[in-house]
């Protein structure tokens, strides 16, 4: 029974919820590396970058049906403002909450604290602004099956997302390993106070680095949307798997995260034929777990920066 | 201190204009705030309509009212950072007095008899409302935050799934007395389920703290916040078991029953508020006094020395897995504890009384209070769910000397829970009721000395 009913079907969800996990994923995983922190605000960038599309959308489209160019425009421009205004989120948090807790080199509690209380705010606020029941971006293209891989369908959804996906994600790897910005993150995470003797502006590292994670988070944002609902706490449960993703895939690793994502996507969805759909999360945490016990430093090993 | 070094060269007027130019920034960060504060006591959102409720917070009298709110604080900033030195010396003596008063013994109990006898004597002055907010709102939370303090403030671990074994406890509860699909082999009264529900809470945070605490200490946090979640989804989703969604009804309430050769006599706790409330406190002040014994024991010394220094702490030959694990286990069974009080007292239980929130309410207590400090628990319980009752139950009527209404919707209570999180964690971390020791750690590690939390890794433990 377990495995065989839909398998290549269940194989490309898999797949497709796998990217969004990395996405997320490497928002936890990048400032893990710099901050030693679990940012628990992550989930709450992710699902500003899901409202933040739903607005543009929703002012675009108004109650017309675009097709063609059109189409392609919206989702690129969503995906755009998503991350846009995920990038902006985690710099203003990064700015208010955790900037005067570093300056005060406040204990790692303090910021674990601080983190959890910011999620807490920005999804209330949220939810207070913008209204609390869920709302799904309006329709932006002909979601039509563009061919089959062993009998699963392959939908235009699937292809934006990995597509997009795999664009950011390459974009980052090189980003981190060749540029200057990448060194300074690498530097940073290595060992901050050399770092900061070595001419590097810590602070200025930090900020970018939220601002990296919040684009890719933003951007996953927007494209949960599409096919979920956006909604104030939209992004708990994905938060809560990105960071398993991360710690699976070796926290503070990067090319780990993208790995963790993919593979967790996968898992919960083969997992799913041997249990109830309701059962998916608990798979999820059962990994982590699972994880922490036998592998607590990942497939690939936690790695950003550290020599070894 | 870096200021004044920088200033020193350019002389006198540089200084000046550098101490304007800073307090200009203060001034647009409060201001800051000010919009802020407009948009978090502003209107409620409307689907369709994304920019209705910025735009109407941002409007007239309300946005003018906040600003200067801004503005005051920015004052009292300013006049706090210039006055800092002359208040601490003017208040050096009668704080000293204080001291040595409180620290002869006498005085000491007097304060706790007379708190002890406000608090015997309180529900008689209020209502049936209050009395019902004294037990369900206040006594189980600082009960609830008691337990919590021990693993956020003793051990110093982050545990955001503790109402998890809150449920454990309640669910245990209403098993035990015959109120789920599940039959029990024997049916007992609230009061024998005590011991059962401590040991399936405390059986629950060892298998979870178990592998996580031999890791990083924020670990912790993640493995406990998914937790929380899973037991929601286990009570919502086990039907046969927990019967799911509608959870469980009419769990009997504490009753004690002597047996006929000592008199036969009788007593039920019954619906009403005040027996429940005279029981709560009985157990509080036992636990207070018993986690006031533990602090100052073998184990609560182990503690501080985790907390400080790990490493020492390890070369000095105390296990700090084991401790923590100790500290993690004792949270979650009084946890548990507080579970039958709930069950018993409100007599049904449902999945969404247990919600991740609701740790972050009793960590948020535990904060207000004072991180280490117990007495701040009950403090922090107390004034903080008052206030957020008060919201509740005079939502929109106006409030008595300024004759407006308080512009806050109970329906936003997690955003105040929150920025309150961050606001302490910002502008005091050892909360309003500070313990003396957790206080001094805090500021001698924002000097760079020990740890003052439990979260770094052991030493031999798999991760660096």
């Amino acid at each position: 029974m377990c495995f065989t009913h839909n398998f290549w079907s269940l194989t490309i969800d898999g797949l497709n919820n796998g990217f969004l996990y990395a996405l997320i994923a490497l928002g936890y995983t990048l400032v893990y590396g710099v901050l030693q922190l679990i940012n628990f605000a992550h989930s709450e960038v992710f699902m500003s970058g899901g409202f933040a599309g739903l607005f543009l959308t929703q002012w675009w489209v108004g109650s017309g049906t675009p097709g063609g160019a059109e189409s392609i425009a919206l989702v690129v421009c969503g995906t755009a403002v998503g991350a846009v205004t995920g990038g902006t989120v985690a710099f203003l948090l990064e700015r208010v909450a955790y900037r005067p807790l570093r300056r005060r080199n406040a204990p790692r509690l303090a910021f674990l604290i601080t983190a959890i209380g910011a999620s807490f705010f920005l999804f209330s606020l949220a939810g207070k602004l913008f209204g609390r029941d869920a709302q799904g971006i309006p329709t932006l293209y002909g979601n039509g099956k563009l061919f089959s891989v062993f009998g699963g369908d392959v939908h235009l959804y699937d292809v934006i997302v990995a597509g997009s996906a795999c664009a950011m994600l390459l974009v980052l790897d090189r980003l981190v390993a060749r540029t200057k910005l990448g060194q300074g993150i690498r530097a940073v995470a290595q060992d901050a106070e050399t770092a900061s003797l070595m001419g590097v502006n810590i602070d200025r590292i930090i900020s970018q680095t939220f601002v990296i994670g919040g684009l890719l988070g933003g951007a996953a944002g927007f494209l949960f949307g599409i096919a979920n609902n956006v909604g104030y706490t939209m992004g708990f449960v994905p938060g809560l798997k990105a960071f398993t993703a991360a710690v699976l895939g070796g926290i503070g690793n990067i090319r780990g995260a993208m790995l963790g994502g993919i593979a967790l996507g996968l898992v919960e969805n083969w997992g799913v034929t041997c249990v109830r759909n309701s059962w998916r999360d608990v798979i999820a945490f059962a990994i982590l777990v699972l994880i922490l016990m036998f592998r607590p430093t990942g497939l690939l090993g936690e790695r950003l920066g550290r020599s070894a | 201190m870096t200021v004044s070094e920088a200033a020193r060269p350019g002389g006198p007027t540089r200084t000046r204009e550098l101490l304007q130019h800073r307090e200009l920034r203060r001034l647009l960060g409060w201001l800051g705030g000010g919009v802020l504060l407009a948009v978090m006591t502003g209107p409620q959102g409307v689907i369709g309509q994304p920019t209705y409720a910025i735009s109407h917070a941002l409007r007239g009298g309300h946005l003018v009212t906040c600003l200067v709110v801004g503005v005051v604080m920015w004052g009292l900033s300013v006049g706090w950072s210039h006055g800092r030195e002359s208040v601490h010396a003017g208040l050096a003596e009668p704080r000293a007095q204080l001291r040595t008063a409180w620290e002869q013994p006498a005085v000491r109990r007097g304060f706790y008899l007379v708190l002890l006898a406000l608090a015997i004597f309180l529900p008689r002055l209020t209502g049936q409302f209050w009395q019902g907010v004294l037990v369900e709102q206040i006594g189980i939370y600082a009960l609830l935050a008691l337990g919590l303090n021990i693993v956020v403030g003793f051990a110093g671990l982050l545990d955001l799934g503790y109402v998890a074994f809150y449920a454990i406890g309640a669910y245990t509860t209403a098993y035990f007395t015959d109120t789920l699909p599940v039959h029990p082999p024997f049916t007992i009264n609230p009061f024998l389920v005590i011991p059962f529900a401590v040991l399936a809470a405390m059986l629950a945070g060892l298998i979870l703290g178990a592998p996580t605490l031999r890791l990083r200490g924020d670990y912790l946090a993640i493995v406990t916040l998914g937790f929380g979640e899973i037991i929601t989804i286990l009570a919502v989703n086990l039907d046969s078991i927990t019967n799911g969604s509608r959870g469980a009804f009419g769990i009997p309430s504490f009753s004690i029953r002597l047996p006929s050769w000592l008199g036969g006599w009788h007593y039920e706790w019954g619906l009403s508020s005040l027996p429940y409330y005279y029981l709560l406190l009985g157990f509080t002040v036992t636990i207070l006094v018993l986690f006031h014994l533990l602090e100052n024991s073998r184990v609560g010394r182990a503690w501080v020395a985790i907390r400080e220094d790990e490493v020492a702490a390890q070369a000095c030959g105390i296990p700090p897995v084991k401790y923590k694990l100790m500290a993690f286990a004792i949270g979650a069974s009084t946890s548990g504890f507080a579970g039958v009080l709930y069950a018993s007292k409100i007599s049904f239980i449902n999945p969404s009384s247990f919600t991740v929130s609701a740790s972050i309410l009793i960590l948020v207590l535990v904060i207000f209070g004072g991180m280490g400090s117990l007495f701040g628990s009950v403090v922090g319980a107390a004034v903080v769910q008052w206030f957020f009752k008060y919201v509740q139950k005079n939502n929109g009527a106006p409030i008595p000397l300024i004759h407006k209404k308080l512009p806050i919707d109970v329906q936003d209570l997690y955003m105040y829970v929150g920025a309150l999180l961050i606001l302490m964690m910002i502008f005091r971390p050892q909360g309003i009721v500070p313990s003396r020791r957790r206080a001094r750690e805090i500021s001698m590690a924002e000097h760079g000395i020990g740890g003052a939390d439990a979260m770094a890794a052991p030493v031999g433990s798999p991760t660096p």
